[in-house]
């Protein structure tokens, strides 16, 4: 299917304004939206704290609705789909806590079946070999009956990874998957997304501070600014020096050679 | 992996407890029947002395109905908002909901000498069970939409005493304005109590039971999604609101038609869901509901038992029984290791 069409757009959005409405009015976090994600493709979006990359992942999931413009899923519009075909579509990995409760890691993961179970939410074989599977993707068979709180951070981060696989959606979008690990896990849990896209063509848009990270393992970054939303792949970025509009700060600045940002002080000083 | 299989036994455990608690329960009472009677009474319908079979057939079994029904009904309630609200404390009576039922009777008792002429409406078994579930449902609704605003665990708790203080605050004014008759009938209902029923409003209220008891077939599986929070719900195609709503006419009509013809009765509800986690250790709705039913029938009968103070002729209120050990559990929740929020 991918050489007929040369490429397969998972999704659109044309000229899309998020933000908040509320009795008092509008409040447009970002507007003039424009962009698509290819089947496959391991999109990362970047953007200082308080940017909108929250409420664009909210809104593209369609947890928040959208104030203007086009989001469309597969060519079809995403407000067409019902509530349970678009949950065959997209799943989620949010930085949300979890509420208190005694789920096992296995029935966590269970809970992402719940678009294909019937209405008291009955596995069957094949659910149950989904979740199986899942979690031998994300290395996480031995927890299986462990509960989820008594996790660490890394390990439950996986197991939130393991319940969209086991959603079994073309899609994955993550809200700041790495923001409570350290280095090792973060890199492992990009490592992981990557092969996820890679390997099982699944296409992945997460949202991070990692820049280093993002650089080395994504296909595609958006960048998100103050005045509009920057798209191409890393290395383009990096070259045509839009990387550096991602801060504002006259302080800090990119080097080119480590791909990191680094303290202009620093930097001349190292010199 | 656990399934339901793995369930089994302490399932078959609680029922075979739930059996011999209400066989004790039925075989106590202010008059004291031999064992060998009340068996020949309960499986061949007749005994020696006639007044014995009125005694359990018509006095205590009614009784121990109604024990299973209010101990079942409020352990469900409690069940659902603790999921709802993702608050361990949450309850029919600590978020003031059983107070709006409470105030449902009241005007409906006390503010029938305001309004007049509806005093046939008023004692009628449907009437109270309507207005106890109207009042529920108002307060139950208000307080939904502060837990929207405020996220706290603690708030939500204060929220809910508030909204029991303002509803005791108008019912005050109510008495203010009654006659020490219908004053009288105010009270000894607030006290709560299990007996009483007849055959016919026994089969009003395990009706209006069923009725709310069968909704949940709807609500078992969003549920459980609700586990991880509203946002992940919707992730997996949940429709938050029908779910939400339905959860709310459920308790509602639990708890509205058990304060009506039982009084208000507090902490079961919380009380009985944690009691049914630690033998069950689970948080899946499709054991959860079942086991909290059984677990919360199991201990009403035995709230009962100790209430009606066997072999003496005094019966002390329901309410005071259910507190004792439900208080208790309260504090224990708030002070233990695991972390609450």
């Amino acid at each position: 299917m991918l050489t007929k069409k040369n490429k397969h757009i998972a999704l659109k959005v044309k000229n899309l304004s998020i933000g908040y409405t509320s009795k008092k009015g509008q409040s447009i976090v970002a507007s003039h939206l424009n962009m698509e994600i290819e089947k496959g493709a391991f999109v990362c979006l970047l953007g200082k704290n308080g940017i909108g990359k929250s409420t664009l992942l909210r809104t593209l999931s369609k947890i928040q609705p959208f104030i203007d413009g086009e989001i469309i899923l597969n060519d079809i519009p995403l407000y067409d789909y019902s509530a349970n075909e678009l949950a065959q579509k997209i799943s989620l990995v949010m930085t949300e806590k979890l509420p208190e409760s005694n789920l096992t890691v296995f029935e966590l993961i269970a809970l992402g079946r719940q678009p294909y179970t019937n209405w008291i939410g009955k596995l069957s074989e094949k659910d149950i070999e989904k979740i199986n599977l899942s979690m031998e993707q994300t290395h996480i068979e031995h927890l299986s009956n462990s509960k989820f709180y008594e996790l660490s951070d890394g390990q439950l981060q996986r197991v939130l990874i393991s319940r969209a696989l086991a959603q079994d959606t073309d899609i994955i979008i993550l809200d700041e998957p790495t923001a409570h690990l350290d280095v090792q896990h973060k890199m492992e849990t990009f490592q992981l997304l990557k092969n996820l896209a890679e390997k099982l063509h699944k296409t992945i848009l997460v949202s991070s501070h990692e820049i280093h990270q993002a650089i080395q393992s994504a296909t595609e970054l958006w960048l998100m600014t103050d005045e509009k939303l920057i798209v191409g792949k890393p290395q383009e970025l990096i070259e045509n020096g839009n990387i550096e509009k991602l801060f504002t700060s006259e302080n800090i600045v990119f080097n080119k050679k480590n791909q990191q940002f680094v303290l202009k002080n620093h930097e001349t000083s190292v010199k | 992996m656990k399934t339901l299989q793995s369930y089994k036994i302490p399932f078959i455990l609680i029922i075979t407890l739930l059996i011999v608690v209400w066989l004790f329960n039925i075989s106590l009472g202010s008059v004291s029947i031999p064992n060998s009677e009340i068996f020949s009474i309960l499986f061949q319908g007749e005994s020696s002395k006639e007044s014995w079979q009125t005694i359990i057939l018509n006095y205590r079994i009614p009784k121990a109905i109604t024990a299973i029904l209010v101990g079942s009904g409020l352990s469900i309630s409690g069940l659902l908002m603790q999921t709802l609200f993702r608050n361990p404390l949450a309850g029919p009576f600590v978020l003031g909901i059983s107070s709006g039922a409470s105030l449902g009777v009241a005007l409906l008792i006390l503010g029938s000498s305001l309004i007049g002429g509806i005093s046939g409406l008023a004692f009628s078994n449907f009437g109270m069970a309507i207005a106890a579930s109207l009042g529920a449902f108002l307060v139950l609704s208000a307080v939904l939409i502060a837990a929207n605003k405020v996220r706290n665990t603690m708030s939500i708790l204060i929220i809910g005493l508030m909204f029991g203080s303002i509803t005791s605050a108008i019912i005050s004014v109510l008495s203010y304005f009654s006659s020490a008759e219908q004053l009288q009938q105010f009270i000894f209902w607030g006290f709560g109590s299990l007996g009483n029923l007849s055959w016919n409003e026994l089969k009003v209220f395990g009706l209006i039971f069923f009725v709310g008891i069968s909704l949940l077939a709807f609500i078992i599986k969003p549920l459980n999604s609700l586990l991880l929070g509203e946002n992940y719900a919707k992730s997996v195609g949940i429709n938050i609101k029908f779910t939400r709503n339905i959860t709310l006419i459920i308790t509602s009509i639990l708890t509205g038609v058990i304060t009506a013809f039982s009084g208000p009765i507090a902490f079961v509800g919380l009380a009985v869901p944690h009691l049914t986690k630690l033998v069950f250790n689970t948080s899946n709705h499709k054991i959860l509901i079942p086991a909290v039913a059984i677990v919360g029938a199991i201990l009403m009968l035995v709230a009962d038992t100790i209430a009606q103070l066997p072999t003496s002729e005094y019966t002390l209120p329901i309410n005071a029984i259910t507190s004792l050990f439900g208080a208790p559990i309260v504090i224990w929740l708030l002070v233990r290791k695991r972390k609450i929020y």
